[in-house]
């Protein structure tokens, strides 16, 4: 499953409820503002980094560089742009935001 | 309940839709419009689930009384839903935990999942729409 | 592959229609097809004719309406949504009509994909 996270991780649970129910092996897109949580330093750094054992951990490009985050992205979160975006929903047989 | 059976798109599919139900009522209206695409969905014989997780479970309480907040009091409307074959209602455990809540507190029947059994019950799902 | 949006927040005050616009956009350049967004809650506004937002942004009501024109996306308002929140026929901008909560249901069962952005 690809599950979608659009709200940062200091504003709202959306994160941290995603990640206690991703099963194993499912992929986790963050998006909008919730792209902070993968920057460096940040309060949710060491949840991303310890899910990022079991789940695939994906963000945002654009919306990194929109908010002036691109250069500060957390080792072995993946980038992608919308195209990448795309290709997750496509490529994942079922899809759920987590609003 | 016979022209509800004109909804069916047609085509014989049947997918497993879920609802997923995080926010508490009132405070936004996605409870409530929530609710209507669900009583919707019954007319065309999908595999339905509603999940009510984090504050979501809060939108199943009794007692519910909004006249002092002088907005519609559609609590009623969940425990028609087994009226119209949306029967598979789950609630997330740890949600109920860290609110105080428990069955008893519940205006419907509900199936109670651990974090493992909800995670799964998501994985299999070919639709899931989120308010 | 058949893309559904769902969109559940009005134009500007929250990024989900932005984002569900750029992802529509870019998942037809790939070539799959969006033949439907369904627009709920706040999504509704989207619909409005009569934004006049500043030149130097996006209009957002109208990019839907160039994306319906250039690549035939059904764009659909939740008649019950669109009641509460003042948006009926006289208002909408190209592109869009008014029909009910069935359209977004057959999306799920008719599509491969249903994707939704909201707050």
């Amino acid at each position: 499953m690809l599950h979608i996270v659009n709200k940062s991780a200091a504003e709202r649970s959306s994160l941290e409820s995603c990640l206690r129910m991703a099963t194993k092996g499912s992929a986790v897109l963050l998006i909008e503002d919730a792209v902070y949580a993968v920057t460096n330093g940040n309060a949710a750094a060491a949840k991303i980094q310890a899910a990022a054992a079991d789940l695939k951990i994906y963000a945002l490009g654009p919306d990194l560089a929109a908010r002036g985050m691109a250069g500060r992205v957390l080792d072995g979160v993946n980038v992608v742009d919308y195209g990448g975006f795309v290709d997750l929903v496509a490529e994942h047989s079922n899809c759920q935001s987590w609003l | 309940m016979s022209d509800m059976d004109d909804m069916d798109d047609g085509s014989g599919v049947i997918k497993k839709f879920m609802f997923l139900n995080r926010k508490a009522p009132h405070g936004t209206v996605y409870a409530l419009e929530g609710l209507e695409v669900v009583l919707i969905t019954a007319a065309f014989d999908q595999d339905v689930s509603m999940v009510f997780t984090d504050d979501g479970v809060f939108q199943l309480m009794k007692g519910i009384d909004t006249k002092g907040i002088e907005v519609k009091d559609f609590s009623k409307t969940y425990r028609a839903l087994e009226g119209y074959d949306i029967e598979k209602l789950y609630v997330d455990q740890a949600s109920m935990d860290a609110r105080g809540l428990t069955e008893d507190d519940l205006i419907v029947d509900v199936t109670v999942l651990s974090v493992d059994e909800m995670a799964n019950l998501m994985a299999e799902q070919d639709v899931v729409i989120s308010f | 592959m058949q893309f559904g949006i769902l969109v559940n927040e009005g134009p500007y005050t929250h990024q989900a229609s932005d984002t569900a616009y750029l992802f529509a956009r870019t998942a037809i350049e790939k070539g799959h097809t969006v033949p439907r967004v369904f627009f709920y809650h706040d999504g509704v506004n989207n619909s409005t004719r009569l934004a006049t937002p500043p030149q130097d942004d996006r209009n957002v009501s109208a990019r839907w309406s160039k994306l319906a024109a250039d690549h035939g996306v059904d764009l659909v308002v939740c008649v019950a949504a669109a009641q509460r929140r003042g948006i009926n026929d006289d208002v909408l901008a190209p592109g869009y009509r008014i029909s009910g909560l069935g359209q977004l249901v057959e999306m799920g069962i008719q599509y491969d994909r249903l994707v939704t952005f909201g707050d």
